[in-house]
């Protein structure tokens, strides 16, 4: 590797437009495989669900709103409820958080071209769509699931739940944890392989440190959920007895491995949101983000105590009291980390020179909401509390400030800060405002008073209560908040339809942001780089050297990205990537009729599998040889 | 970027465009999928052992399962590691004539341990719906079997392409990488093994 | 505004009814918990002021309004002094958990330590979706079998049994204890005490299907002789019919559909898959506390259950009026 002088570049540009096409049409959209059109898939499509299930959300709320209130009948009521924790967690939250920005950024942000296997990442995708098909479409056909998004056995199993309601909700899993998979993979494999020369471990961008940690939690945590989403189908179609106490089975077996799932799950929809937050703050603050070390530690720590906190679920069970106080202990322990990273991110706000534009006023509004959902989170750390309020609206409220604290508003922050990105054009800053007050106010007024109704003894999951429980301020008050966030919510959409056509040029880089994103035009072409990058530190364009190097030497004739070493980012060798194909797609239609199948027929999956082997073939067979043959070498 | 007449470059053009081994980005991917399926693995085990707290004897009320075919099959994964490890040597060099004796070799133990596997799963002495023990005893195997039929449709598949000029490239890593995920099929053999023949007769 | 002020503003907000609120502690189990509630509240609240103090304090001190792009700031002085101050709240906030850990763990062995000789002993057994509760007793004729009204002796320790006949459920009466889930395939054991006379409601928390909203109960706690009164009462069969009204009301229950599921002792209905009516007349309320137990409501339930508690286990029962007011009558002597 030598370093020369390098050759005026523009008449490569149309040669790499060329080679990194994606084809366009109406087939061409199945055939699709860069990361930048499969991200905002990922992200339009959870926004899309984000929608229904808040359509659900206010149906319920209507429903509370008063006392004996006939909106709708217990069956509807537990179709909705069901319908809606499980699209808010499976189709949207883990979607948009994770697979959505990290799809569009990690690549860009790495500074390479394409995610690491594209096409995996096309049909994670696609089966992602499905599965989310799949759960409304019952809910639609009113067989929809109904019980609950947690489906605990024996209430979920064959006995209080014949039809095939339930087998919609596990096979929904099955989807979407394919998909979650898949994109873990690539994003994973793109962190460690990609990352421009340069960008060592020890400079990696935060989101990329956050992105890896949620890519291992994905891969640890979900296959939890597979197989006990498995069980449970099985109990229920092929009459295994896993949950039956008559002959051996147990219910706690259900809750252990949900819940084995279920926890770390909550991190992986929150990590995200503090990807954001140490990825937004140092822009606004202009000024590196303080803490660089305590906060990786800090991330990767969450990473694993995570998986060491389920039982905190199942205290009212009655387990021994030494494994509840074990319990305790690893859940208080996991507020540390997270404390770390707001002590940090206030003291880059203390020393650096705050902008309070739209992205940093929704991270205040992260900081003062999940602040709140992390200290009732303290509460419910103690047993004896958690007796108390475990199940009641007091947890209603608690987890939907730490998911919507820790989730949706960094979301929208990230949404305001990159949007320019993926538009090409800047956001609205007064309806932005608008939505955010809006917002803010409405989903405090509902979810606050939640806390007392629970105090109260107001169970959760309840399609209605009677008057003499004296519950009824409470709820219509909690009720009334939601018209606050819907209407926050439409003045975004409608924030977003303007400005994508009649918005501000953003240019590469309106924010004078640090990270390799904004080297790139807004939108970004469809290589990305014209020349790839190197990195001189931990914000590349703020750190850049006055002639930073850039990289020259791969094909523009083929689409090949650089890979690098995990450690130092030392180049290794060139990869090409696999072009466009409509395989992934066909290969996610086969899978889905296996699974959809599998619910009605075991057969299913056996005969199913055919046309998923055939299809997994055309996608990997190789066609024709690259232009010159390759020599292998041992690196 | 900018376009820069006197910019510093560093020049990839001589990195090679193959690599095998540690630093291929389809064996990273193949680490992670064996990472995903171990840890699935792992908690077939975990509730194989939690189910055992939940009954009083074990396996309840029935012999555990007849273990020659068994033990035959592990013999046979055992040995399957030599074509395995042959394949994972060859295909560095690109000699598609050996690749394809190795993967055939591979492909031909695939099949035998699937035979065995059949002879297996009628010698279990419990159903899948008697009971719990039979529910999770079914799913180990079965998830195996799973594996294994993956595993051979991917062999017999890189065999096919070895027959082809296709068959250079990344085709040859990918040869490398399927002995990986071989190894991790016959090592999942080897618990699995130990749980459906060992743990039932001494647990 | 005092703290002791703003403390009793706030448990005015989370307002009472009087016998449904986990801060309006009937016993030692729930005063104990109300005890942690209320340290680990003001703990929380302190941290949350002062977290938004430094957040706030953060934001308006170097604060610029213009939206130019401004450059790049170094503060190598200031990141120095962050350090020991992020270094000193972690100090703090790990010290903090430790407290709440400790708290915790000694409120959890105070609340769960009761123990007493020859304790009251219940056991609870969840249906969808209703409660029966059984009162134990080596002599097969010393046992109560009732439903969903649960009495129990002021101040004295009782032992709750649990357990499930379908799904899981979860016992909770706020003001009394915490919740204890009732799982199919395990049965669990909990103290609780009432100290104040009194009736304290309880609901179903585990979702547990259709009705789970409609899944009460109620304890009522009475001084010693009212119990013991209530135990003779509720050991006796039930009451003879003494007029050709309550003989055509029992004609009706033991010739209909009631058979199916109810019982009442001294009859040929044995059936437990429904509550126990030996005693139904005794009880304030029905249907799990949905309904106030008068002839009215006692009669459109017999009529059409589905309508108040649609998907309950039990079926319309079609009677002609004459039948019906027989019936309603003589489940009313059921004393």
């Amino acid at each position: 590797m030598s370093q020369q002088v390098a050759v005026p570049e523009s008449t490569r540009e149309p040669i790499l437009a060329r080679t990194w096409r994606q084809p366009g049409g109406f087939w061409g959209w199945f055939q699709n495989v860069h990361h930048t059109a499969i991200g905002v898939r990922f992200m339009v499509t959870a926004f899309i669900f984000f929608l229904l299930g808040g359509v659900l959300a206010a149906i319920m709320r209507w429903q509370l709103a008063t006392p004996e209130h006939g909106v709708i009948g217990p069956d509807l009521y537990n179709q909705i409820f069901t319908v809606h924790g499980s699209t808010m967690i499976f189709l949207f939250a883990v979607p948009m958080m994770f697979q959505g920005f990290g799809v569009y950024l990690v690549p860009l942000i790495c500074g390479t071209r394409n995610i690491a296997f594209p096409r995996l990442n096309a049909f994670s995708y696609y089966v992602y769509l499905v599965g989310g098909l799949l759960l409304w479409a019952g809910l639609l056909l009113r067989t929809g699931a109904d019980a609950g998004w947690f489906a605990y056995v024996p209430l979920s199993g064959p006995e209080f739940t014949p039809g095939k309601r339930s087998d919609f909700w596990a096979q929904m899993i099955t989807f979407t944890e394919v998909s979650a998979l898949g994109v873990a993979v690539s994003i994973a494999t793109t962190i460690l392989r990609y990352r421009a020369p340069g960008m060592t471990l020890n400079r990696m961008p935060l989101i990329l440190w956050e992105k890896l940690v949620i890519s291992m939690a994905v891969i640890f945590a979900m296959p939890a959920v597979m197989v006990v989403s498995y069980m449970l189908l099985m109990d229920r179609t092929i009459n295994t007895q896993f949950f039956n106490p008559a002959v051996g089975g147990d219910v706690l077996l259900y809750q252990h491995l949900f819940w084995f799932f279920g926890h770390p799950e909550v991190y992986i929809i929150f990590l995200p949101g503090t990807a954001i937050a140490s990825t937004v703050i140092p822009v606004f603050c202009r000024r590196h983000i303080f803490g660089y070390v305590p906060i990786v530690t800090s991330v990767v720590a969450t990473g694993i105590l995570g998986f060491g906190v389920w039982v905190h679920h199942m205290f009212a069970t009655g387990l021994p009291q030494m494994s509840e106080s074990f319990f305790t202990a690893a859940t208080l322990m996991i507020v540390i980390p997270t404390a770390v990273q707001f002590y940090c991110w206030m003291a880059t706000i203390w020393h650096g020179r705050l902008q309070l534009m739209l992205p940093m006023l929704w991270m205040f509004g992260f900081f003062f909401v999940f602040l709140i959902g992390g200290l009732s989170g303290v509460m419910l750390a103690s047993v004896p509390l958690n007796w108390q309020v475990h199940d009641t609206f007091f947890v209603v409220a608690h987890f939907h400030y730490v998911l919507i604290g820790g989730a949706l508003f960094p979301m929208f922050a990230g949404l305001y800060f990159w949007i320019p990105k993926i538009t090409g054009r800047m956001m609205n800053t007064l309806l932005g405002k608008v939505h955010f007050w809006l917002f803010f106010a409405g989903f405090n007024i509902t979810f606050f008073t939640m806390h007392f109704l629970g105090l109260r003894g107001m169970p959760r999951r309840v399609y209605t209560y009677g008057p003499e429980m004296h519950w009824e301020g409470l709820n219509l008050l909690a009720s009334s908040g939601v018209l606050l966030m819907a209407t926050g919510v439409i003045v975004f959409i409608v924030n977003f339809f303007h400005s994508k056509s009649r918005g501000r040029l953003a240019g590469p880089n309106p924010w004078g942001a640090g990270s390799l994103e904004w080297a790139v035009s807004s939108p970004p072409p469809a290589y990305n780089f014209l020349e790839l990058p190197t990195v001189n530190g931990r914000e590349p364009l703020w750190d850049a050297l006055p002639n930073q190097p850039v990289v020259t030497g791969l094909r523009d004739d083929i689409p090949e990205v650089l890979v690098t070493n995990s450690l130092d980012s030392e180049p290794q060798h060139r990869d090409e990537l696999p072009p466009a194909s409509i395989w992934p797609f066909l290969a996610a239609i086969a899978v889905s009729v296996a699974f959809i199948w599998s619910i009605f027929s075991p057969w299913g999956v056996a005969y199913g599998a055919i046309p998923v082997a055939a299809t997994l073939l055309g996608w990997l067979w190789p066609r024709g040889h690259s232009p010159s043959p390759r020599v292998p070498e041992e690196v | 970027m900018k376009q820069a007449g006197e910019r510093p470059v560093l020049d990839v053009s001589g990195l090679p465009s193959v690599a095998f081994g540690r630093s291929n980005t389809s064996w990273l991917g193949n680490v992670f999928y064996m990472l995903i399926e171990g840890t699935m693995f792992a908690l077939l085990f975990a509730s194989y052992f939690y189910l055992r707290t939940r009954s009083s004897s074990w396996p309840p009320f029935q012999s555990p399962p007849y273990a020659v075919y068994g033990i035959a099959n592990a013999l046979l994964f055992a040995f399957s590691l030599i074509p395995a490890r042959l394949a994972q040597r060859v295909a560095p060099s690109g000699d598609r004539q050996k690749i394809r004796l190795a993967l055939l070799g591979l492909g031909a133990f695939a099949v035998a341990n699937l035979v065995l596997r059949g002879f297996e799963l009628t010698s279990l002495n419990c159903r899948w719906y008697e009971n719990a023990y039979g529910s999770i005893l079914w799913s180990l195997v079965g998830l195996h079997t799973g594996h294994l039929i993956t595993e051979l449709v991917e062999t017999m598949s890189l065999a096919g392409v070895s027959f082809t000029r296709s068959m250079e490239g990344t085709r040859l890593a990918d040869v490398a990488i399927n002995s990986d995920y071989w190894y991790f099929v016959v090592v999942t053999a080897f618990l699995m093994d130990v749980i459906v023949y060992g743990t039932t007769r001494f647990l | 505004m005092t703290l002791a002020r703003l403390h009793s503003g706030l448990a005015l907000l989370a307002q009472f009814t009087g016998e449904h609120n986990s801060l309006h502690p009937a016993g030692p189990q729930a005063s104990g918990i109300e005890w942690l509630y209320w340290v680990v509240f003001w703990i929380t609240f302190a941290a949350f002021v002062l977290v938004v103090a430094g957040f706030t304090r953060a934001a308006v001190r170097n604060r610029s309004s213009t939206s130019e792009m401004l450059p790049l700031v170094r503060d190598l002085e200031g990141d120095r002094r962050a350090s020991w101050a992020v270094g000193t709240a972690v100090f703090i906030t790990v010290l903090t958990l430790f407290a709440v850990l400790f708290m915790s763990i000694i409120t959890g062995k105070k609340v769960e330590g009761l123990t007493s000789k020859n304790p009251v002993t219940i056991q609870i057994t969840g249906h969808q979706w209703w409660w029966e509760a059984v009162y134990p007793n080596t002599q097969a004729d010393q046992t109560i079998t009732t439903a969903n009204e649960i009495h129990v002796p002021v101040g004295k320790p009782v032992v709750i049994l649990t357990n499930s006949a379908d799904v899981i459920h979860s016992f909770w009466a706020p003001s009394v204890h915490g919740k204890r889930d009732l799982l199919p395939g395990y049965s669990s054991a909990f103290w609780i005490q009432i100290d104040k006379p009194g009736t304290y409601a309880g609901r179903c928390a585990e979702f547990c299907g259709l009705q789970h909203a409609h899944m009460g109960f109620s304890i009522v706690a009475e001084d010693q002789d009212t119990f013991q009164r209530w135990e003779a009462q509720q050991l006796k069969p039930a009451v003879e019919p003494n007029s050709s009204e309550t003989v055509r009301g029992r004609q009706v229950f033991l010739t209909h559909a009631c058979v199916m599921c109810h019982t009442i002792r001294g009859t040929d209905a044995g059936s437990r898959m429904g509550p126990d009516l030996t005693h139904v007349g005794s009880r304030r309320m029905i249907a799990a506390e949905t309904l106030p137990n008068t002839p009215g409501a006692l009669a459109a339930w017999i009529i059409d259950p589905q309508r108040s508690k649609p998907g309950n286990k039990m079926a319309p029962n079609l009677l002609n009026p004459g039948d019906l007011g027989a019936l309603v009558t003589y489940l009313g002597t059921l004393q």
